[in-house]
């Protein structure tokens, strides 16, 4: 069957139709609210200028990944075999990295090429949530109580969301 | 490590594209929804934690953002059950972000997690609310 879209859209990667409709979305909100355009593309500006240089970072990290870390290695620690020490692992990878996800997700996705678990790439992302230099701010606007059960519940919860994630990816 | 150096050129100029269109759409969303949380809960007990979660899940920032934004509706009377819920998804569920986290992680991990994650911070919400009245 024909396809209907335009000869250069059947070029262009999904990725990069993503990039083009997302402009073509800021073409239309242009026409109808043209100052909320602006103030959304410099608050861009200002997140992808925040972003660059973890962007470099992240590049380093993948590329010693890639470098450094055999596929072997990567399941002995994050692999199904790897146990009670993987889900170790996973918890206090995901409380110490910071950054956001979109930096995350082509390492953690690298992690997976080379062997990761599933249950360990979610868990990591759920404990995201649990950030020790936060943790002041969140006692001050809802208290010490409060944060300390929270936090609890999602060190937990982790676990039980990466069991089930797995359950249903891999299934 | 010239294969080690390519390999990661090529995962980032893949990468590229999906990462400046997901930034400007949060971009765009966070124009559009700043501010707008507190008219969105109905002030009902049952409703308000869903209302919260799906308010997380279209929002996107540090965790910090989510606490001081949670703080606000705390004090316009919204539910500790709902602002709970609310800064939940706002780091665990990113509805802006699965095109980017299905193209690193495959389709059906992102749809799976994101719909995990937003169940879980209900019951994580209901969990927690419970267990701090239960020891207060």
């Amino acid at each position: 069957m024909k396809s209907c879209q335009p000869r250069f859209l059947s070029k262009l990667t999904g990725r990069t139709k993503f990039l083009f409709f997302t402009l073509v979305l800021y073409g239309i909100m242009a026409l109808f609210n043209p100052a909320v355009t602006l103030d959304a593309l410099s608050y861009f500006g200002v997140m992808f200028s925040k972003v660059l240089p973890v962007l470099g970072l992240v590049f380093i990290v993948l590329f010693c990944t890639n470098l450094f870390l055999n596929p072997e290695r990567i399941r002995k620690h994050l692999g199904t075999d790897s146990g009670l020490r993987g889900w170790f692992y996973a918890i206090i990878g995901g409380i110490i990295i910071s950054g956001p996800p979109y930096v995350l997700y082509p390492m953690l996705g690298e992690l997976r090429r080379h062997g990761a678990r599933n249950a360990l790439l979610a868990t990591i992302l759920y404990n995201r949530n649990v950030k020790i230099h936060f943790i002041p701010a969140m006692i001050y606007y809802f208290g010490i109580r409060y944060t300390v059960v929270l936090s609890l519940y999602i060190l937990l919860f982790s676990i039980l969301n990466g069991k089930l994630l797995e359950l249903l990816v891999d299934e | 490590m010239k294969q080690a150096f390519l390999q990661t050129i090529n995962l980032f100029k893949s990468m590229l594209p999906m990462l400046v269109g997901v930034l400007l759409l949060v971009s765009l969303m966070h124009q559009l929804f700043k501010n707008q949380y507190q008219h969105w809960f109905t002030g009902n007990y049952f409703l308000d934690p869903f209302i919260g979660a799906l308010a997380g899940s279209i929002s996107f920032g540090i965790p910090i953002t989510s606490y001081v934004a949670g703080g606000e509706l705390l004090h316009a009377g919204i539910s500790l059950l709902a602002v709970t819920a609310f800064i939940m998804t706002w780091t665990t569920v990113g509805l802006v972000m699965i095109p980017l986290e299905a193209a690193s992680l495959g389709r059906r991990f992102a749809v799976v997690r994101n719909l995990l994650n937003f169940v879980f911070a209900l019951l994580v919400a209901m969990a927690t609310v419970y267990t701090v009245v239960i020891l207060s």
